[in-house]
């Protein structure tokens, strides 16, 4: 087994398909989308694991699934040593206290009819752990903690803005004093002076409860300031995983070279000269994957064999740095080049 | 003579309960071939202020100023000839396409209707720019997918389908407002570079209306910073971005992430929330975010001004010091050679 004490989280071979159904009298099953398929990897205890990659990757669903809030169709999700598969309802809802989601949109997780006080006091009494006057103290500790002004109990939350409202929400999440927290885009609808507020806040969190992310996002950048350890994911399986000095320094997986070449950096200096690396075709579908390796298809380094054959198991490359390239050798020592069309 | 100058825009919405000073008094002009960014955040009048200039605003909005464009000012123009001017001499591609693009129509009628209403074509010869229109944004198989519906696209390249659209009338001015937001790394990428090559190429002026540093700080060879309806600063890019004059700019510079930080430096964000735009008190409204904020700035309102040289101006009162710099950015490019 590859269980680390000191792991937190361990998922191995998580698959979570969705059934495409058709016809009108027999539901009759067409195929999967293979939102994951086939995705390990651990997270140790007081880390942040990034979890990044484009719209359609399945990172939302590997978030959700190891809170259970999807059921996998196979693989295991193992949370501090104990199987979640195996546990009863009862027993899951108990293991659900140490583990907690955070949205990308607080509103729409936000009861508006409930002022923030009620909101936050919630996770207290629905597992009967504190109320009357402790209850109360013990809402305001977590409203100073998240840094809503005195006084944000009495209010609601279409009072606040985006940015607040993301505090509120983190404030309920810190009530039942988790282990591990789910962040699932959690500053991509802010405003960028609101969005560093938040992440100092996730920071400062972490230190101060001793707690572990997983930070789902698009926003490499965003990410690369955060996390520890970053996994990369393409169609729903792996492409990449490293701790993050590496994979920005150092990017195995085309797959990634071309995501970190593509986000923008706010400096004319030195967007006039890098490199780019476009990517001209579209995304496949999860439904039908292409064969081999998945970003075949799209791949500036791809080879006349084996890539749209035969699909790339994630390799360990170098410490703690693994990629699931056939020819992730080869392209670092840069004996295999680049092809890059033009704008066509 | 500048191909669009703006004077003395403003732009206000009657609500019941208030009025909303969305835009007050901005001024600027675009060249043609030149690319202008437009950086802000949400509700500091970047859209606000490309609705008004090409006329769509909803009823409710007041607009006041000159927007003069081939001599004529657009905002007194009757509407017939607004919507001469509209799609084929300046046109507009928003954050989302699915919104502008008609779901009951294919793809190539939705083109060839504007080739056919502004440049008088005949069918055959609109279709036939309409597939070279595709191919020109990168669409393979161009002639094929004429025949497609919107949903048969994915959203790249039905933002690069509004692309098209936008520019088949060879406009002289082109409008983008948060081209990319909605789109993957990957495809904002691709976006740009069609947007890129089609300056440089087409020789029009281009409008980008973002709220990503990152994508004025590649595409744009002027920048306009707004805060709260009103321009705070503006100058050439590589100046701008180099030298951040007024504190807000400053600010946005340093709260965010970079993909090629040299090591975990911690943010820092700008503290507080913008202003409310329905009160126009005196005085900058950036002051109570700003640490550089003095007596005046909450008393008497800066006007954009010259600072350095003509081309970078800015207001404020208390302008950041040439030497207080943004973020380090790391010796050399982060990208390994190949």
């Amino acid at each position: 087994m590859t269980g680390e004490a000191n792991q937190l989280v361990r998922v191995e071979d998580l698959k979570v398909y969705f059934p495409l159904r058709s016809g009108l009298m027999f539901d009759r099953h067409v195929g999967d989308v293979k939102a994951v398929d086939g995705v390990t990897f651990g997270v140790r205890r007081g880390e942040t694991l990034g979890l990044v990659g484009e719209s359609g990757c399945g990172k939302t669903t590997v978030g959700r699934s190891i809170l259970r809030l999807i059921e996998p169709t196979a693989g295991k999700v193992e949370f501090d040593g104990v199987d979640l598969g195996s546990l009863s309802k009862a027993e899951l809802r108990t293991m659900r206290r140490r583990m907690q989601m955070v949205f990308q949109d607080p509103y729409s997780s936000l009861n508006p009819r409930q002022n923030v006080g009620a909101i936050v006091a919630e996770p207290f009494k629905i597992h009967g752990i504190a109320s009357g006057r402790e209850l109360e103290a013990r809402v305001q500790d977590l409203l100073d903690v998240v840094g809503l002004p005195r006084g944000a109990g009495n209010r609601y939350p279409h009072e606040f803005s985006g940015g607040q409202r993301q505090r509120i929400g983190l404030a309920r999440v810190l009530a039942l004093n988790p282990d591990l927290i789910v962040a699932d885009e959690p500053v991509s609808a802010l405003d960028v002076s609101i969005q560093a507020q938040i992440i100092n806040l996730l920071e400062d969190l972490q230190r101060e409860f001793d707690l572990t992310y997983i930070f789902i996002a698009h926003d490499l950048a965003v990410v690369r300031h955060i996390s520890d350890r970053i996994a990369v994911m393409y169609l729903g399986a792996i492409a990449e995983i490293a701790p993050v000095g590496k994979l920005y320094a150092d990017p195995l997986h085309p797959y990634t070279k071309a995501l970190l070449s593509a986000v923008p950096i706010p400096d004319p200096e030195v967007e006039r000269s890098r490199e780019r690396i476009i990517l001209w075709g579209d995304l496949p579908s999860p439904a039908a994957p292409p064969p081999g390796c998945r970003f075949h298809t799209r791949c500036p380094y791809r080879q006349e064999t084996r890539c749209d054959t035969e699909v790339p198991p994630l390799r360990v490359l170098d410490i703690g740095h693994s990629a699931a390239c056939h020819w992730a050798e080869d392209i670092k020592a840069g004996r295999i080049e680049p092809r890059m069309p033009a704008v066509p | 003579m500048a191909l669009l100058s703006i004077d003395d825009l403003e732009v206000e919405f009657e609500t019941r309960r208030a009025t909303i000073h969305a835009v007050n008094r901005i001024s600027f002009s675009l060249d043609s071939g030149e690319t202008l960014g437009i950086v802000g955040e949400s509700g500091c009048g970047k859209s606000v202020s490309s609705l008004a200039v090409l006329g769509i605003l909803p009823a409710n909005a007041r607009v006041a100023g000159r927007v003069e464009f081939a001599g004529d000012d657009l905002l007194a123009l009757p509407d017939s000839k607004m919507r001469a001017v509209r799609g084929r001499d300046i046109s507009m591609i928003f954050q989302d396409p699915m919104t502008s693009l008609n779901p009951v129509l294919t793809v190539g009628r939705q083109i060839t209707e504007t080739l056919r209403k502004h440049l008088r074509m005949d069918a055959a010869q609109a279709d036939e720019e309409a597939a070279r229109l595709l191919e020109r944004v990168g669409i393979a198989d161009a002639r094929n997918r004429l025949r497609d519906y919107p949903h048969q696209f994915s959203g790249g390249m039905r933002q690069r389908v509004m692309i098209a659209m936008a520019i088949s009338c060879r406009p002289k001015v082109l409008i983008a407002d948060e081209p990319t937001t909605a789109l993957d790394v990957t495809l904002q990428a691709q976006i740009l570079e069609v947007l890129r090559a089609l300056v440089a190429e087409e020789r029009m002026g281009l409008i980008l209306i973002t709220h990503d540093l990152g994508v004025v700080a590649g595409l744009c060879e002027r920048t306009i910073v707004m805060y709260a309806g009103r321009i705070v600063e503006s100058g050439p890019t590589r100046e701008l971005f180099a030298r951040p004059r007024h504190p807000y700019t400053l600010g946005l510079l340093k709260s965010v992430p970079r993909v090629d930080a040299r090591a975990k430096e911690r943010l820092v964000p700008i503290p507080g929330t913008p202003r409310d735009l329905r009160s126009l008190e005196a005085g900058c409204a950036f002051a109570p975010r700003c640490p550089y904020a003095t007596e005046r700035s909450r008393a008497e309102t800066p006007q954009l001004r010259p600072i350095d040289d003509l081309e970078h101006r800015v207001a404020c009162w208390n302008p950041v010091p040439d030497g207080d710099l943004p973020p380090s950015r790391p010796p050399a490019p982060v990208e390994e050679e190949r």
